[in-house]
């Protein structure tokens, strides 16, 4: 890699989704890295303070649902001083392309960044259909 | 609008004459809260990366910054007088040869940035560690500048 950038303070991006979250609290969105080999489709997602146990994978008819719940970790005893960024749960909806083979999906936390593995399901064998004269 | 609903609305008695107008302060907050952020908040926010929340309790200070995915040995943390010094770099590996890729918001690059404790603090004790991709830093108040009880005889 040539010489890497400087990292710019970027602004996170409250949920501005169809569905009305129905609980209290502040909703961002994941930034998210998504590629794909001829076998799977990867998906990285930037959860910073998300315990493994705390994230929320779905997978309904190709729409693929990524939330995460950030338990407070303030004490009780602690006033603000400088406040740059909120803390509030992360989630996002992709609609998948490909067919996605639902029962091999793995799932990693590590150091706040989710890492989904979608393997691809075996495409439907061409069948040759041969016509018999009857 | 604003007047529109304070003189129709039906909480607006006698009784609480300033009910209606604390209302629409709320209001008021709510919008510079969309326009500009936290309301208030808004010009001593640092464009440096990372952001950093800055608390307090009686003994301590905390500093908390978001840095998913970056291990704790990437992390360089150094306390100089009053400031706390934080840099380091992330890297986002190559993920092979063969890839296409549908959406790429993650960035990696390298930062610094210093932060300045609004008071005097005891360098030995600084811990700091990571956890979830959140960095948290607790530094110990020196003794001079911890809040003394101060008894009335």
């Amino acid at each position: 890699m040539a010489e890497s950038k400087e990292l710019q303070v970027k602004e996170k991006h409250e949920v501005a989704g169809p569905a009305e979250q129905t609980r209290p609290g502040a909703v961002f969105t994941p930034e998210v890295d998504i590629f794909e080999n001829d076998r799977q489709i990867n998906l990285l997602a930037d959860m910073p303070g998300v315990a493994p146990g705390d994230v929320k994978i779905d997978l309904d008819d190709g729409l693929l649902t990524i939330s995460g719940e950030v338990k407070p970790f303030e004490g009780k005893d602690e006033s603000d001083v400088l406040i740059e960024f909120e803390i509030g749960r992360y989630y996002r909806q992709f609609t998948l392309s490909e067919v996605v083979d639902q029962g091999k999906i793995e799932a990693k936390l590590e150091d706040g960044v989710l890492r989904l593995t979608l393997p691809k399901a075996e495409k439907a064998i061409p069948r040759q259909i041969t016509v018999t004269a009857g | 609008m604003y007047a529109r609903r304070l003189f129709d609305f039906p909480s607006m008695g006698w009784q609480y004459p300033f009910n209606g107008l604390e209302r629409m302060s709320r209001q008021m907050d709510r919008l510079t809260q969309a326009v500009m952020g936290r309301p208030g908040m808004h010009w001593l926010t640092a464009r440096v990366f990372p952001a950093v929340n800055l608390t307090e309790d009686k003994d301590k200070y905390y500093v908390r910054a978001e840095l998913p995915g970056i291990k704790a040995d990437a992390l360089n943390i150094q306390v100089d007088g009053r400031n706390l010094a934080i840099s380091g770099e992330r890297t986002i590996p190559s993920e092979g040869e063969n890839i296409r890729y549908h959406r790429k918001e993650r960035e990696a690059g390298k930062f610094s940035r210093v932060i300045g404790l609004p008071g005097d603090i005891d360098a030995s004790h600084v811990k700091a560690k990571m956890v979830n991709g959140m960095l948290m830093v607790t530094i110990d108040k020196s003794e001079a500048s911890k809040p003394k009880q101060i008894t009335v005889n």
